[in-house]
């Protein structure tokens, strides 16, 4: 069956945006052959730094007839309306068939030829791709991510003729921008008629098509060169992917670093390396840290077996670790924090949050009342929040954002300051992401949370929440800090009390125009964590509705929730549980019917003179069970209040059985009723059980 | 494209500019002196903020003397300078094969393409004071940064058609690689080997960095400097209102935007901007030069 093979070749496409592109290019060939009826055996797409590939195999060499029904006006219709069908379908009136008093035509369509249809799906994707962004060159009026050079498009060995604003198609391609067989340098055209051509062909050409196979010659090349030197690879796998996308023919070349630069630390000299010249750092193993050695991932394989790149690309790692030296002597001369907190007054943190400065106070306010909650020294933790900003202003993190906190850490230490404080500042931006670990230090812990307190309080009060797929603020990620901090710590932060006290702080230090200080900001905050934490129980297995029950109670302690969901959980999968479940329900149903009818319950329960042997055992479980439950929750040890429940459930399960709670005896039905509220409500101490499904 | 038999290598700072003019002018650019009025970068030059706009073709190059008040170092940094030369290039259309132009003009300063590792890397350039924006790439050579290549989108707040191709190699820079000198100042301005004698870019520049950085950031009286913006701001409007012979005083009219950038830039230099401040400046300069594109436009247009 035919293969078609479509190449869109273009000057150097942006990294980021490759793999996109592939996905986009398939999604969209897809959807265009199967709107044409096709349904290919195999599709599949490539990205690289100059070129878009497509290839399907096993499409017919034209469209099967077809035959269409097309339904029309009712018999007797106003004649324009016949009219008007004629016209569209292409048919005079005679042509028509009667059918249940509907005019209906019977089209017999001829298939179209593929080549057609390929050309009319290449033009349709060209002109509406979605690059994130595009531009228009020359004289051109199409738009593509950099200017489009050349279109080879084959079906079946066969040119499928078209063109797209003056480019046409063709079976002509070319190789490395240049790199060549021979002399000179400068990409060299070739022919390919199908996949196979086009693939050796590229390979003649010094081409890697495929991202995975540049990204395994890539990883090959630098642990070859690690190896002859005894040298490890810090493996970067974001890095990895973007070398892959700048680089057609990947060589990787090992360069000289000054060892001089190793006392810089190693995070800053990784981050010069990768950020700004996209090298790979490497480890030496026999000692600790990084080798005097990088990296790079050169697009050509030189005649002097890199020894120029190699030389050239150390001259600029050389200038750019010379700044970062520079950066580092003068962010660590002594008196820089309190000159950098003077300047975080003229860094605005959000026009109606106020400036840097500003945020750093109700940082500072807000760590101090933390502090005793999680087992930190209030003053250190207000000291440690009121520097922990000041990197912010210091050379290094201006130039390398991502370094922020630990940087001040650095410089915290190398100015004397306690390590506890020093430890805090580095750590109070973490976790920065799910693969992050939580910072388990009480000083740090307190900083950590009064950061991503007031943040999120800060863009709750002024209406910034998130909303669907936009998060600009990272809220989430702040408000599941929180939740990790809290969870992984065991730390016990009654969060409606630490949401309306960061609130206060920040009504009152009113940076601007700080929208609305009303009290819904501290509610609305602890929904937020409670929406956060029931995604979070959620993707770890546990059921939803669990996490409804246990929520019902109103309880802002995330310790105590998940350890009510974790007791709750394991209890409903014994017998016992389920159950009293059901008898819960079956209590609930009886209740509920009474209460709409007016019965209140008012008055002590009692156990009556005649009561039946059930009665006497349930109201004897309970005034066993009431007081251990209590004391069970009170000590928060809920596995020992599901047990208490379980005592319950033979005793409520005869009760239900056994007795006939609507009596006509009025003392006797409102005394059964009563007995079956304070099911309830020992039940109801644990959990909603109502929210609980069956 | 194929390497040709290389004429001789540059050897010196000017011959590199020289290299630059010959090639470039082969190519049929017209090759222009640097504009008389202090600018950033050799953008703001009225031969391409201007000339971009319009559908007249339009090919030059020229060298600009760039100054960043903010960049002084007293001539104590080797790679830091208040004042420094950019070449710029400029094709309207772009032509086709303008990658491979700019990669000649590499290769006829005496990068082998062969050896070297050239690599197109992602870089959408943007300058908003003077609303202009376009895509393109930082070319690197062995890492480094060694030109700005832009195809230009927007000019002025203007849509351009047909699009511009702009060129900028920082030639210090570009000249510290080629000769392979680490200190700028050690640069040979001309041919160590000229008869008459060899000076190098310290003799030429470096009383003129020091002098300039002790200006910058020290020297200048700010309220003096607050004036001059806003006679050159109040003069734009006058310029543009102005009618000879049918048409606005365009050109003067850009001058003055110029002048007042640049003072903007020196009062940067001495912090004398706050930060809420900043952004105010720069949208009122950005005013200034929309308003001279539009006019510009206008009678490109009608002369078309």
């Amino acid at each position: 069956m035919p293969q078609l093979l479509l190449e869109l070749f273009s000057e150097e496409i942006p990294a980021r945006m490759q793999a996109g592109a592939a996905r986009d290019l398939e999604r969209m060939a897809r959807e265009h052959l199967a709107a044409a009826g096709f349904l290919p055996e195999a599709l599949k797409t490539f990205a690289g730094p100059r070129r878009l590939t497509l290839v399907v195999e096993g499409l017919p060499i034209a469209q099967a007839d077809r035959k269409e029904e097309l339904k029309g006006p009712r018999v007797g219709a106003p004649p324009q309306a016949l009219e008007g069908f004629l016209r569209k379908a292409g048919l005079t009136q005679d042509q028509l068939v009667e059918r249940d008093g509907v005019w209906m035509a019977f089209i017999d369509k001829k298939g179209r030829p593929t080549a057609e249809i390929v050309a009319e799906m290449v033009e349709a994707i060209v002109r509406a791709f979605p690059w994130p962004k595009s531009m228009t060159w020359g004289t051109s009026k199409l738009r593509w991510v950099r200017p489009l050079k050349r279109i080879l498009c084959v079906l079946d060995r066969e040119v499928v003729p078209f063109a797209i604003e003056g480019i046409e198609s063709g079976d002509v391609t070319e190789g490395h921008r240049f790199m060549r067989v021979g002399r000179g340098w400068g990409g060299q055209p070739f022919k390919a008629r199908d996949f196979d051509e086009y693939s050796k062909g590229l390979i003649d050409h010094f081409v890697v098509l495929d991202v995975e196979e540049r990204k395994a010659r890539i990883l090959e090349g630098c642990k070859t060169l690690c190896f002859a030197r005894n040298l490890e690879l810090v493996e970067d796998q974001g890095l990895l992917e973007e070398v892959a996308g700048l680089a057609e023919w990947p060589t990787p070349v090992l360069g000289d670093m000054d060892p001089a630069f190793l006392d810089l630390p190693g995070e800053v000299i990784r981050t010069s390396m990768r950020t700004h010249q996209k090298y790979f750092a490497v480890r030496d193993p026999a000692r600790e840290g990084l080798a005097p050695h990088f990296i790079t991932i050169a697009n050509v394989q030189a005649a002097d077996g890199g020894k120029v790149i190699a030389e050239g690309n150390a001259k600029v790692l050389s200038a750019r670790l010379s700044d970062a030296r520079f950066f580092w002597d003068e962010d660590n001369k002594a008196g820089n924090f309190d000159s950098w907190l003077e300047k975080l007054n003229g860094v605005t943190f959000h026009a109606k949050l106020g400036t840097m400065a500003e945020r750093v106070e109700r940082i500072a306010a807000l760590a101090r009342e933390i502090a005793p909650l999680v087992g930190a020294d209030p003053d250190k933790a207000e000291q440690a929040a009121r520097l922990a900003k000041a990197d912010l202003a210091s050379l290094m993190v201006g130039e390398f954002p991502e370094l922020q906190g630990l940087m001040g850490g650095y410089y915290a230490r190398a100015a004397g300051l306690d390590a506890e404080i020093a430890d805090a500042i580095r750590d109070h931006y973490k976790p920065q992401g799910p693969a992050d670990a939580v910072p388990t230090a009480p000083l740090s812990v307190a900083v950590a949370l009064a950061d991503k307190l007031d943040t999120l309080v800060g863009f709750f009060a002024i209406d910034e929440k998130p909303t669907g797929s936009k998060d600009p603020y990272a809220l989430r990620r702040a408000a599941l800090g929180v939740i990790r901090i809290l969870l992984e710590g065991e730390h016990r932060l009654p969060l409606n009390a630490a949401a309306r006290k960061a609130n206060h702080i920040n009504a009152e230090n009113p940076a601007g125009q700080s929208g609305k200080m009303s009290d819904q900001v501290a509610p609305e905050v602890v929904a937020f964590f409670a929406d956060r934490l029931k995604v979070t129980l959620k993707d770890q297995g546990k059921r939803h509705d669990l996490v409804d029950a246990v929520f019902a109670l109103g309880d802002d302690d995330l310790v105590r929730i998940v350890a009510r969901v974790e007791a709750l959980d394991g209890f409903l999968t014994t017998d016992d549980g389920k159950n009293l479940l059901a008898g819960y329900k079956r209590a609930g149903n009886i209740l509920k019917a009474e209460e709409k009818k007016g019965w209140k319950g008012e008055g002590e329960r009692r156990l009556l003179d005649d009561a039946s042997a059930p009665e006497v055992q349930l109201h004897d479980a309970l005034r066993l069970v009431e007081p251990a439950l209590a004391a069970a929750l009170a000590a928060e040890d809920f596995t020992a209040a599901m047990r208490e429940l379980a005592s319950l459930r033979g005793p409520v399960d005869a009760f239900l059985d056994g007795v006939f709670v609507n009596s006509e005896v009025a003392a006797e039905r409102d005394n059964r009723l009563k007995t079956l509220a304070a099911v309830r409500d020992a039940m109801g101490r644990v959990a909603d059980f109502s929210l609980i499904g069956g | 494209m194929s390497s040709k038999p290389q004429a001789e290598k540059p050897k010196s700072f000017q011959s590199l500019i020289l290299t630059l003019h010959d090639y470039w002018s082969a190519q049929g650019c017209v090759i222009l002196q640097p504009h008389d009025i202090e600018v950033g970068a050799g953008t703001l030059h009225p031969a391409t903020v201007l000339r971009a706009l319009g559908p007249k073709p339009w090919n030059a190059a020229y060298v600009q003397p760039s100054r960043r008040p903010g960049d002084g170092r007293y001539g104590e940094n080797p790679n830091r300078l208040q004042h420094y030369y950019q070449y710029q290039v400029i094709l309207k259309p772009n032509p086709p094969n303008m990658q491979d132009l700019y990669l000649g003009s590499l290769e006829a300063i005496g990068l082998d393409l062969r050896t070297h590792d050239i690599r197109f890397v992602e870089d959408d350039w943007e300058n908003p004071t003077v609303g202009a924006w376009g895509l393109g790439w930082e070319v690197w050579c062995d890492g480094m940064e060694v030109s700005q290549y832009t195809y230009f989108q927007q000019v002025g707040g203007l849509d351009v058609s047909p699009v511009a191709g702009e060129l900028t190699y920082g030639l210090e820079r570009l000249a510290m690689y080629v000769f392979g000198v680490d200190n700028v100042y050690d640069l040979p301005f001309n041919d160590p080997d000229a008869p008459l004698g060899h000076l190098t870019y310290g003799d030429v520049f470096l009383e003129n960095e020091r002098q300039h950085s002790e200006a910058n950031f020290h020297g200048y009286d700010v309220a003096v400097l607050k004036r001059q913006f806003e006679d050159m701001e109040q003069q734009v409007p006058l310029m543009l209102a102005r009618d000879y012979q049918g048409k606005s005083l365009v050109l003067p009219a850009y001058d003055m935007v110029l002048k007042a950038s640049h003072l903007f830039n020196l009062m940067n230099a001495r912090s004398a901007i706050a930060v809420a401040e900043r952004a105010s400046y720069i949208g009122r300069i950005r005013d200034l030069c929309k308003l001279c594109a539009s006019a510009w436009v206008e009678q490109q247009e009608e002369a078309a």
